[in-house]
Parts: C-alpha cells; sequence; structure tokens
C-alpha cells in the first residue's frame, strides 16, 4: 500500500515534469512577465512616487531590489495556482478518468499533483534568479540553496490551495473567479510590490492573514538581509509551514470527496 | 467473471439503473445494447468503481466493487465513451504513465507497450504528441493503454463512437484475438446495432432495465419472419389496408413502414394485390436486432428524444477526436 501511494505521487510528479519540459514558451514567459513587472512597473512606481531612495525597514534597500523577491513571489504564487487549475483542465479533457479509475489513492493523486505543481513553480523561480544582477542583488550559491526550501515551502502550500478549489471545479469560468478573488488579492496583499509597515489599519490587517506576505518576507529576507525583512525568518517559515499543513490537508480531504 | 446483483442508482430524481442483474463467465465478450440515456454507461461506472450502486452488489474477478475497489481497479481495464489520454505527451508516454500507475514491473514494461503499440499500429508514431493524432488513431491508442496491465476484464463503452468503419473492424480484430490469445472477459455498451453482432450475448437495456438477455441470433429468432419495408406517399392509406387485408399493424419509422411477416417473398405478390394505393418502393430483409429493439420497445433506438444537451456533447466529442 505504501509502495503503491508512493509510485502514484512519483507518476503524478513525473507527469507535470515532463509536460513542462516539452512547453518551451512556458520557459519564455516565465520570465517575460516578472522582467515586465519589475523593469517597467517597479520604474515607472519607483520614479512617480519618488522612492528611488529607498524603502525597507531601515529604508535604505533600492526599490528594484526590495520589489526583485516580491516578484519572485509573484512568480511562484500565479504558477502553483495555475498548475493545480489543470486539474479542471484534465477534467475537462478525460484525462482525470484515467486517474481516478487507476489503483492508486485519491491521497496519492493530490499530494504528487502538489509536489508536481511545485517544482514546476521552483525552476520558473529559479529562472527569474538570473536577472537578480540587473536589479542590484548579489546572490551567493550559499544564498540560492537556501532560498529553495522557502520557494518549496511558498508553492507547495498554494499548490495544494489551487487542488483544494479545483476539487470542486467543474468549469474554467470557476478559474477567473479564482484569479479576481484569490490570487490578485493575495500578490497585492503580500507586500510584493510596497512595503507594509506603514499601511492603515484595516490594511494592515489583511496582509498580516495574507500567508504570501510571509513568504515574501522570507525571501527578502534571505536575498536581502534581515535589514530588508519585517519578520524573524524563523516566524515566516513557521507561519509558512503550518498554512502548508494546514492546505495540503484540506486538498487531499477535498480531492478524496471529488467525484 | 461478473456477477451483478440486482443493483440501482439514482440521480437525484433520475432512476438511471433500477434494478439490473446479469452474470458474465470468463472469455465472454458482452454486450449491452440501449439507447442513449438507457443506463448502460451507469452501470459501467458501477463496475469500475467511479460510482456506487444505491442499492444490489457487483462482484468483479471475486471482489465486491463497494468493499475492495483498488483490488477491482487493478483488474480492469477501461476505455471510456469519451477521450481520456493526455494530449500533451507523447503516446509513448500516456502508456509509460500508465504502466507505472498499474505497476507494471520495469523488467515487462517496454516489451508490453511495443507489444500493444504494434497490435493497433502506432509503434511508428510513439514519439508523437497525441494532439497531433485522428481520431482513430487516439481510440486505438486508448484501447492499447487498457489492455497495457492485462486486465482480466475490458470495459469498452462505446468503443468505436464516431469511428470509420475500416477502424472500427480493426478494433473488433483486435479485441476477438484478445479473447482467443487470453481469455479476457469483455464488456461492451453500444448503440450500434452491428456492433452488438460480435457480441457472444447481449442484454438489451432500456429506461435502466434489462428487457432481454441472449445471444444475437436468439433474440433475433424472437422476431418471427421477415422484416418488409414500405415506402409510399400515402403511408396512412396503405397501413390502414395492410390490416384490413393481412390483420397486421404496421410500425411507422422515418416515413416508411414497417411490418413482420413470417415469409416475405409470398408475401410481396399477395401485398401488390390487395393494396390500391401507389407504392414507391418495397424491400424484404432478414430481422437485425433493431427489429429486436423495436418489437420489445415499440420503438426504435434512434427515436430516442436525444436531448439538446447529448446531441451537443456528442458533437464535442466528435470534433474533438
Amino acid at each position: 500500500m505504501m509502495m503503491n501511494n508512493l509510485r502514484g505521487i512519483y507518476s503524478i510528479w513525473l507527469r507535470d515534469i515532463i509536460r513542462f519540459r516539452r512547453d518551451t514558451s512556458r520557459i519564455i514567459t516565465s520570465l517575460a512577465q516578472p522582467a515586465l513587472f519589475l523593469f517597467v512597473f517597479g520604474n515607472g512606481l519607483a520614479r512617480g512616487l519618488d522612492i528611488e531612495g529607498g524603502v525597507g525597514s531601515q529604508l535604505d534597500t533600492p526599490y528594484l531590489a526590495f520589489i526583485y523577491p516580491g516578484i519572485i513571489g509573484m512568480s511562484l504564487l500565479f504558477t502553483s495556482v495555475f498548475s493545480a487549475v489543470s486539474i479542471v483542465w484534465d477534467r475537462e479533457f478525460g484525462f482525470l478518468k484515467e486517474v481516478m479509475v487507476a489503483p492508486i489513492s485519491r491521497s496519492s493523486v493530490a499530494i504528487g499533483k502538489a509536489f508536481g505543481g511545485s517544482s514546476v513553480a521552483i525552476i520558473q523561480a529559479l529562472i527569474i534568479l538570473v536577472l537578480a544582477p540587473l536589479v542590484g542583488v548579489k546572490l551567493s550559491f550559499l544564498v540560492v540553496l537556501a532560498v529553495i526550501p522557502v520557494m518549496l515551502l511558498i508553492s507547495f502550500s498554494i499548490t495544494c490551495m489551487g487542488i483544494a478549489m479545483a476539487a470542486r471545479m467543474r468549469s474554467m469560468e470557476g478559474f477567473q473567479m479564482i484569479m479576481n478573488f484569490l490570487v490578485m488579492p493575495l500578490f497585492v496583499l503580500s507586500g510584493a510590490m510596497f512595503p507594509i509597515e506603514r499601511l492603515p489599519g484595516w490594511l494592515h490587517f489583511l496582509t498580516r492573514v495574507d500567508p504570501l506576505t510571509y513568504g515574501v518576507d522570507a525571501l527578502r529576507f534571505l536575498m536581502l538581509g534581515p535589514g530588508s525583512a519585517q519578520f524573524s525568518l524563523a516566524f515566516s517559515v513557521s507561519v509558512l509551514a503550518a498554512f502548508g499543513a494546514a492546505m495540503i490537508s484540506l486538498a487531499v480531504f477535498l480531492f478524496n470527496r471529488t467525484d | 467473471m461478473i456477477q451483478v446483483k440486482d443493483i440501482f442508482k439514482k440521480f437525484g430524481e433520475i432512476e438511471a439503473v433500477r434494478g439490473v442483474s446479469f452474470d458474465i463467465p470468463a472469455g465472454e465478450i458482452f454486450g449491452f445494447l440501449g439507447p442513449n440515456g438507457a443506463g448502460k454507461s451507469t452501470t459501467i461506472n458501477i463496475l469500475c468503481t467511479l460510482l456506487k450502486p444505491d442499492q444490489g452488489q457487483a462482484f468483479l474477478a471475486g471482489h465486491d466493487v463497494v468493499e475492495y475497489p483498488a483490488r477491482v481497479r487493478s483488474s480492469i481495464g477501461i476505455v471510456f465513451q469519451d477521450p481520456s489520454l493526455d494530449e500533451r505527451l507523447s503516446a509513448l508516454e500516456n502508456l509509460v504513465f500508465h504502466a507505472l500507475v498499474y505497476s507494471v514491473p520495469k523488467a515487462v514494461r517496454e516489451e508490453r507497450i511495443k507489444h500493444v503499440l504494434d497490435m493497433v499500429d502506432l509503434w511508428e508514431r510513439r514519439h508523437d504528441v497525441v494532439r497531433t493524432f485522428s481520431g482513430g488513431m487516439k481510440r486505438r491508442l486508448e484501447i492499447a493503454r487498457g489492455l497495457l496491465h492485462h486486465p482480466q476484464v475490458l470495459f469498452l463503452d462505446e468503443p468505436t463512437l464516431g469511428l470509420d468503419p475500416q477502424t472500427r473492424n480493426r478494433i473488433w480484430e483486435y479485441i476477438r484475438e484478445l479473447r482467443e490469445s487470453d481469455n479476457i472477459t469483455i464488456f461492451l455498451t453500444t448503440h450500434y446495432m452491428d456492433e452488438a453482432e460480435n457480441c457472444d450475448r447481449i442484454a438489451v437495456i432500456d429506461h435502466g432495465k434489462i428487457i432481454a438477455l441472449d445471444t444475437p441470433d436468439k433474440l433475433k429468432a424472437m422476431v418471427g419472419g421477415d422484416m418488409v419495408t414500405i415506402a409510399s406517399s400515402a403511408l396512412d392509406q396503405v397501413a390502414a389496408q395492410i390490416t384490413e387485408h393481412f390483420g397486421l399493424t404496421a410500425l411507422e419509422q422515418d416515413s416508411k413502414l414497417i411490418l413482420e411477416v413470417p415469409d416475405g417473398e409470398s408475401f410481396l405478390p399477395r401485398l401488390m394485390r390487395s393494396v390500391d394505393v401507389p407504392i414507391d418502393s418495397i424491400s424484404v430483409r432478414r430481422p437485425t436486432l433493431d427489429d429486436v429493439f423495436m418489437k420489445l420497445t415499440g420503438r426504435t433506438m434512434r427515436d430516442e428524444a436525444a436531448g439538446a444537451m447529448d446531441t451537443m456533447r456528442q458533437h464535442v466529442r466528435a470534433s474533438r477526436r
């Protein structure tokens, strides 16, 4: 039974990887969108708002460098949700039936999908790391190694959240809803594009309940140094881990009840 | 190999299956024949553990489908009515995925994949992405996939829907070969009468119930004699006169009259003498399973009001292939 589940997880994961490798256009777009946000949006905002001097807790981080980890967080968020929601496509195109009738448990399908989605998201996020020199962020090999587990926590938990939602979704129309009412707010409230410390109370509260806030903050901690982060690394990672545990449980629970 | 005891399944208010029972011995080709919405796919979905019956029991290879779905799943292969391939993977990758989830041992995996791909003539195209395949090729690939893990029972839900006659014949050749070589049991649903003739036994299903179950020959013997089809511009008058002179009731189908007579050849001259309304054409033929269905239900299978939704779904399915 144990072997059976591991095999199920592995095969679902492998399928996502093969599909990603085949789709080279995704590798290019995975770089295009962050570049657009970073250089056009980022530069525009910095000039327009007169924050070229710097942001962050010590007001000494250049704005482009500040949003760089945020953009990576954005890429992880979008890719993870998109991967998870591909379950709805699989349902639409029938492949989900092949999976559902196979002698592997539903739980292993959900977990395999979670690893598949997060692997793809991490690969895309790592590609974005090539932009680091352009925004003046110096990354050592050790930093890159340390960043990967944080990326895994973010993408794994968000993929699970997506799976939990896709378990009930019958059509791609639901995807638009998720984008508008969940993914965009998660991104905007995460402080990916602006510092969150001096926001009005209600907004401050919302950023605090956004799990991506802690993901972006942990990435900032590692990539830009503790001075640019708001929380301690241990705290951010703990919040992310708790969120991930809750989401994988929810994903497995809901996916087991889907038909 | 398959035992079904009095199963019921309701979807909301709709009773899709209302007390179906049958036994299928190993090595039999068993067909479920009926119009759209008769409960064919629901029964298959119950047998392959995708649906739970509301009532009744079903056993497959000795395992209760509700209690031991995992055991049932590893002993069956399914070719669904709708395509279920990953179109972005190659033919080979689809099969490797299947081999993985069905625990086909690594030692025999390659050899078996080659064998099933050869069987459906797709070995040369194994590295091509499924999206580039024609409808017939996809269907063949699905059948190859359904056989990859050497199932004891193969389910085929409308296996040749939307396929050209040539591909249809090829698929039937494979199915018969398999039965010869591996003694696998085949359970298929269809609403093509000529396809049903390939089965050892056929269950005719209508409104969620089996209304007849026998060999195709015996079913056809239920229709007493020959089928006479009459085309005329005055169908009503012809029908009235036939009833008057011969005491027979003619059924109207596709603006033609159909009647069953004991001996077609000798009936024709008598008919021509007694009817004085102009007749455009007359034909006589041996009964088909279509006539059996008509005899049992008073309707033809094509008459079944395929709802707008059904028609649309069929259309989508056809265009996707």
